[in-house]
This record gives structure tokens, sequence and C-alpha cells, in this order.
């Protein structure tokens, strides 16, 4: 149990912040309630899948500038296929844009193993590419959305135990992001690829020296971003409609939210709940600075501040409890 | 020999560039023999332990496990092959458990539990992540994971160094069983005492060949140094001029002062004296606490005991700049550590806080340059290829490293093999430098991994072995032979003595 909260006390405390948000919310502006909820989740859901994705290239000592484009590259493909198209051939489209981000993503890996580039600089090359290739996809925001797709994450879940109110606080987004998160990395952490990435993010010399094939692990972990990326972009046509070829601010946000959520930027340490956590609580601390009608540009600086405060009270904890 | 090796390596080499690590490297090890790899610093003992386990490759040669070749090329197939390493560094994952690391080497979990208890440690927790099992444990847990999966040769590199003495007793009395149950183990130690304890043979490298293989049986011991050292060559000895010999002979007033000095896991009592007008060797094998004691007089680590006391007054260096102050200057072995490799030569001279014109405001550039230019003269830098010190060669990069120092005035120099990897020209250019700071009084601490260097440059040689000084031996009788017996932890008339291996530890304390 001690260890338990050692090992996790991170993500207690991450997640009692995240309360504490959401009751500041409730005070502010006491009509908040399950609909503003499910608007949260739905906003959030795109960030988490970048977040994700980040998460996993972090863990293997690497970092994904791409991830923003790769998000925009899914989305206006997924957007372009299903335009006008059947809904059931959205069938087809989902898997193969998850297909997509994986092959996109074990590039980005291949890239770096063979070219021995810089992780960031490798990603940054890419990350232009990918935004180029989505403009040429769709040179304007547009395309469509199967109906099917985007009623995935409209309205609540259906719990017929439990009353109506409290059944509201229960988001099909959330239920999708969950199950999504889980049937990937859950099977991930339990292999031996999954100790391999922890592995060579923690000590790439000790992990060789293990038996770790090194370059195969990496460019899977860059894959898994990939893959977690093209979800993130299925999730924004899903939430739209469409498809836009710009990226949105999620490049930033999803380093800003591994960095909170405990993984080490070096790479080895740290889980996926976390970030995720993590970037509720980034979001939900935009929606009360908004609440309050503080200015937007104000909002950004209070962002930061936030990010830098908690990291550093984090490791003040961290280095009280080692000289103890 | 009638019985087939389980391992048998022949005509193995290994280079990088130009540099042959490893020229015909050849090891036969027995079914249930205790194999000794031994050589001096650089023969190429690594580079072959690398090269058996899979974690380089080799360029020529033929490696047969159980008479077959085996494809050896990454640890995990060298680990399929039977053969298994245990490194001197710890190889657990740190942010991984004890069980994860296990999982993630496919090791069985209850003999690895079993070998644990075994080897001397009854209470551990397989949850414990790996960065927080004391290091010691570490070299135990990486032991065990090793006998775990029951490889046909496992290989111990330097595996007792970092160990208190009971558990390096249960290591030893482990590896021992460990060969009765038919299986081999290939052993590097520094240590003869652990040699003659548990080996059955030992093969012998020098310069990246193979030049011996001998039976361990007592008095082999001189046997192992002679062919370690090589064909006795008649040392081309530079003979001193007489001035430089009155000039060391008269004894300089003490500069620095060591007592006692301990710092971090390697070093553990050093004591010695520096003298003004000297150049004093220091001798030792890899790892045996040399590198902790130049970081700790150049200020870039605290020790943990002991003092050091400069012209007489104690000093607790905080900082490299501490050091510095008190005219210490660090010269490392490995130039990239000390050259601002893309700035110029004269920028790298007259770095600012070595050369201290001025603390604020404009940095002077006429006596800047000055004090440059004597400089790069004074050691004949080839200036051609200044405009970025990168492109110079290793030896004129190794001057500047010390050129700045010479600008900059500095009273002691410490130089950590400043010659590791240089052409012999600019060797001897720095061997008469060296002496000649001596002449002006300077003082100069000199660790060399080149024995022969020492009866060339200096007045002295301390000694080290284990994390102590076990001699210091007056330059007279410094010979490479009699360096490797003392680096080894021999006693200075061994030769005379039979069983000298049953005692090492005798060997004469540091005298002060």
């Amino acid at each position: 149990m001690m260890r338990l909260l050692r090992q996790q006390g991170w993500v207690v405390g991450l997640l009692a912040l995240l309360v504490v948000l959401l009751i500041v919310a409730k005070l502010i502006q006491p009509s908040y309630g399950a609909g503003d909820f499910g608007s949260l989740v739905r906003a959030v859901l795109p960030y988490a899948f970048a977040v994700a994705a980040q998460t996993v290239v972090v863990i293997a000592g690497g970092i994904d500038l791409s991830v923003a484009a790769m998000m925009a590259l899914t989305s206006v493909t997924a957007a372009a296929l299903m335009a006008g198209a059947s809904e059931e051939f959205a069938l087809l489209v989902v898997p193969f844009v998850l297909l997509m981000g994986f092959a996109l993503g074990a590039l980005n890996g291949i890239l770096i193993v063979v070219s021995r580039v810089p992780d960031i600089v490798v990603t940054l090359a890419t990350l232009f590419m990918l935004q180029g290739a989505a403009l040429l996809v769709l040179n304007a925001p547009g395309g469509g959305s199967a109906e099917w797709l985007r009623n995935l994450i409209v309205g609540t879940v259906p719990i017929p135990v439990l009353p109506d109110t409290i059944a509201a606080f229960f988001p099909k987004a959330l239920l999708l992001l969950v199950v999504l998160l889980c049937v990937v990395w859950i099977p991930l952490k339990r292999s031996r690829l999954g100790l391999s990435i922890y592995a060579i993010g923690s000590n790439q010399l000790a992990a060789f020296r293990s038996g770790v094939p090194v370059a195969r692990t990496k460019i899977l972990a860059y894959a898994f971003g990939g893959l977690f990326g093209a979800m993130g972009g299925l999730s924004l046509t899903m939430s739209t409609g469409i498809g836009a070829p710009i990226p949105g601010p999620y490049l930033m946000a999803s380093v800003a939210a591994v960095v909170l959520g405990g993984v080490v930027l070096g790479g080895g340490k740290g889980g996926l709940l976390g970030p995720i956590i993590a970037v509720f609580v980034l979001r939900l601390a935009r929606t009360i600075l908004t609440l309050l009608a503080i200015d937007p540009n104000v909002t950004a600086i209070v962002e930061g501040t936030i990010l830098v405060a908690v990291v550093m009270f984090g490791a003040f904890i961290a280095m009280r409890s080692r000289s103890r | 020999m009638t019985k087939q090796p389980l391992l048998e390596a022949t005509g193995v080499a290994k280079r990088y560039g130009a540099v042959s690590a490893l020229k015909n490297a050849s090891l036969t090890v027995l079914p249930g023999e205790v194999h000794a790899l031994m050589g001096a610093n650089g023969a190429g003992k690594s580079t072959l332990v690398k090269i058996l386990t899979g974690a380089i490759s080799s360029n020529a040669g033929r490696i047969l496990v159980r008479g077959q070749e085996r494809d050896i090329r990454s640890p995990a197939k060298a680990r399929v092959a039977g053969l298994v390493p245990v490194y001197q560094e710890p190889s657990l994952i740190p942010d991984l458990d004890v069980l994860s690391n296990l999982r993630l080497t496919r090791t069985p979990v209850e003999p690895f539990r079993e070998w644990v208890r075994e080897l001397g440690v009854p209470d551990l927790d397989l949850r414990e992540m790996a960065r927080d099992v004391p290091l010691a444990i570490q070299r135990v847990l990486d032991l065990a994971r090793a006998l775990a999966v029951e490889p046909d040769v496992m290989l111990l590199d330097e595996m007792t160094a970092a160990l208190p003495a009971n558990l390096a007793e249960r290591v030893l009395d482990v590896v021992k069983r460990q060969s009765q149950t038919g299986r081999s183990v290939i052993f590097i130690s520094h240590r003869f005492v652990e040699i003659s304890a548990l080996c059955d043979r030992a093969t012998i490298l020098r310069d990246g060949e193979t030049v011996g293989v001998v039976d361990i049986e007592p008095g082999i011991e001189e046997r192992i140094v002679e062919l370690m050292l090589g064909a006795k060559v008649e040392k081309k000895r530079v003979a001193r001029k007489q001035a430089d010999v009155d000039a060391s002979v008269s004894a300089g007033s003490t500069r620095i002062a060591v007592r006692g000095l301990k710092v971090g896991t390697k070093l553990h009592d050093v004591s010695f004296d520096l003298r003004d007008g000297e150049v004093a060797g220091v001798v030792a094998l890899e790892g045996q606490g040399q590198d902790e004691l130049f970081a700790a007089l150049a200020g870039s680590i605290r020790p943990e005991g002991g003092t050091i006391e400069v012209d007489g007054k104690p000093v607790h260096f905080h900082h490299p700049v501490d050091a510095i102050e008190h005219g210490i200057a660090y010269v490392p072995g490995d130039r990239t550590e000390a050259l601002a490799m893309q700035q110029s030569v004269r920028e790298n001279i007259a770095l600012p806080f070595s050369a201290a014109f001025r603390n604020w405001g404009p940095i002077r550039m006429a006596r800047e340059g000055a004090t440059v230019q004597s400089a790069i003269e004074r050691l004949q830098i080839d200036t051609r290829a200044q405009r970025e010190v990168q492109r110079l060669s290793g030896g004129n990069q190794q001057k500047v490293t010390i050129a700045r120092w010479i600008a900059a005035d500095a009273r002691t120099l410490l130089c950590f093999d400043p010659t590791r990897g240089i052409d012999v020209g600019t060797k001897q250019e720095i061997y008469r430098l060296l002496r000649q700071l001596a002449d002006q009084g300077k003082s100069v601490l000199f660790y060399t991994s080149e024995l022969e260097e020492v009866q060339l440059v200096c007045d002295r040689a301390i000694v080290i072995f284990g994390g102590k000084v076990v001699d210091i031996l007056p330059v007279e009788i410094a010979d490479e032979a009699a360096l490797t017996r003392a680096a080894y932890g021999l006693s200075r008339d061994s030769k005379a003595e039979v069983g000298v291996l049953a005692e090492p530890h005798s060997a004469p304390e540091a005298r002060p």
C-alpha cells in the first residue's frame, strides 16, 4: 500500500488537484454541471490523444515534435475520404487512418535510428513534411464525417442502474477515450515491448546489454506514438465533422501535460495516467480562467506559471523524501 | 587436451578507424575451468569481452561455441549461444524494478532468488526499483541474473572491484563451485590473489594480441607480468641533462600535501606530497581511484575525508575555480573535456577565466594577444588551422590545453594521461615542456597509463592500487617491470619471495 502510494503519489496528487479545480469551477459558476463537464471532455479528447502519443515517445527517451501535424494529416485524410461516402465506408476509413498513423510514426523512428540524427531534428523535419502533406490532401477545412462516428462522442453513456443526474456525468467521449487508451496501453505496458520501451529510455547502454533490440524498440515506440496521433486526428474529425489542414496547438500542450503528468523528459519514468489527468487539469484551469473573464493573454501566462510551479513543487517533494 | 573446448576464439581483430584495439586475440576455454584474462591497460581485454558477448562486432576472427560457429552479433544472440557477461558497470535498468529487469532478460525468477540468497543477500525485495538498490548489491544481482540462466560460459569483468570483502568472498566461492558443474567462467581481475585462488589457466593479452596461455601455479605471477610487458626491450632512455637532475634533486618546498584523502567509493586513503620543482608520476591500473584523486585536487568533486593543503594551508575546493585561484590547473586526457572545439586557438588559450586578465569589463586584447602568442611559441603549436581547434591534430589540441595554463601561469599542473593517442614527436615535446616547467619551480602531477613515460619525465612514481598508495618509487628503479608489479599490488622485492600471492596486501603502505 505504501509502495503504491509512493509510486503513484504524483498521480494521486494530480487527481486531487483536478478535484479542487472542479470544486473551484462549481463555486465560481454555480450552474457548472454535467453538460459543461461533457463539453470539457469533448474539448480534451484530441489533447488527450496527443498527450498519449507524446508520452510513449518520451518514455522511450525521445520527443515527437510532429504530433500535431500528424493529427492534422490523419484528420484531413479521414475527412476527405468520408466526404460524401456511405456510412459503411467509414468502417474502412477508420482502420486505414489508424494504420497510416502507425506507419508514419514508424517512419519517424526509422529515420531517427538509421540517420542517427537527434529525435528533435528528425521530428521537426517530419513536422513540416506532414504539415505540407495535410495541405495537399485538403487545402482548406472541409470534407465530412460519417454520422455514426460523430455520434460516438455525443451525449452520455446510458447506465440503467444510475439515476439520470449522475449518469449525465459519464459522457460518451470519456468512455471512448478510456477504452481506446486502455486497449492499446495496457497490453503494451504488460508486454516485453513495453518493458523494453522503458528500458531504452532509462539507460540505453544497459538495455542493449540486457539484450533489448534498441533500434526496433525505438521504431515501435514512435509507431505507437503515430497510432495515438491518428486517434487524435480522428477525434478532431469526429468532433468538428470536417478536417482542418492547419495543425492545432497540440504539440506544446502535449509536452506540457507530459511533464506535468510526471513523465521524465529524459525518458524511462512515468506512466500514461498522469499525463492524461494533467491534460484535464490544464484544460480545466483554462476553463476557470475563462469563467473568471480574465484576458486570454493573461490566461496563457497563468497556465505557464501553473506548469512551472507544480513541477518545481514535485521536484522539491522528491528531493526532501530522498534526503530523508 | 582431449576435451572439446566450450569456447574457442581465434584471430579475433577489431579496428576503430586507423586504431587497432585488437589485432590477433585468441582464447580457448575448456569445460569446467575458470580462465583468467589478463593484460596491461589497453591490451584489449575489454574489447575481447565485448566481442564475445555481442556488445560490439569484430572485424575478423572465428568464434566457436562447443565447436560450432554461432551468431553472437548482439547481446541477445550471445546470450542464446550461452555466453553471458557481468560487466564492470551495473547493467540493471535503473527505472525498472528488479522483477521487471528479470522479465526483460527472460531470467527465471526462482533460480535467481536462490542465487541471490546464496550470494549472501537474504532479504531482497523484487519490487524494489533497481535505482534504489545499493551499488554493491546491484553487482550481486547482475551476477545472480547471469547464474540463473545457467550459461555455458560466464564472463566476469572486474566483478569483485566494487564489492565489500564479505560479499566478494561469497562471489568467489560461488564462481568456484560453478566451475565444478562443468560450466566455465572467464575471469578478469587485477588482483593476483583472486586469480591464484580461483583460476586454472590464464590467457595474457598484450597490444591486442594473445601472447601466452599459462597454468596458474605458485610463482607464476612473475611470468605473467613478463608476458604482459613483453620481451624486455632495452629502453631508449632519453638521458636527462645533468642540470635537470640537479634541479629535481634540490628539494623544493611542499606545494600540495594530501593526507588520508577519501573520495567516493574508489579512493580510500591517499597521502603524498607534491613539491615545487618536481614532476610526480601517478601510476595505477584502470579504476583504482586515480580519476577521483585528480577530480578532487582540481575541485570538481568534494572529498569525503582527509585533507588537502596547498602551501601549508588547508583548502576546501567547492568548484574548479577555487583550485584555479590557488594556481592548480587540471589538464584532462580527453581533450574534448577541455576545449571549445569550434573556437579559435587564441580564444581557447585565453578563455578569460583561466588567463584572468580581468574579471569585468572589456578584455585587453593587446595584452591577451601577446600572452597567447608567447604560449603558442613556447609550445610550438602548429597554427595553420587555428581558426577552429577541432581541425588541429590531436597532439596540437593537447598542446592548446596545456598552453592555456601556461598563459595563465598556473603553478601546478595536474596532467591526466596527457599523451594518450598523440604522435611520438609531440609526446617528446610534452615531456620536455613538463621538465622545463619543473625546472622553473612549478610542480606537475602526472598520471600516465604508459609506464615507460615515468622514467622519461618523472622524479618519482606514486603507485595507487585499490584506492590506496601502495608504494612510492624513486625514478631510478621505476622501470616498467617494477611499476607493473607495484601497480598489481605486489611488493617491491616479490621476486625473491615465494607464494607472495597469498598476501598481496602486505605491500608497503604509503610512506609520508
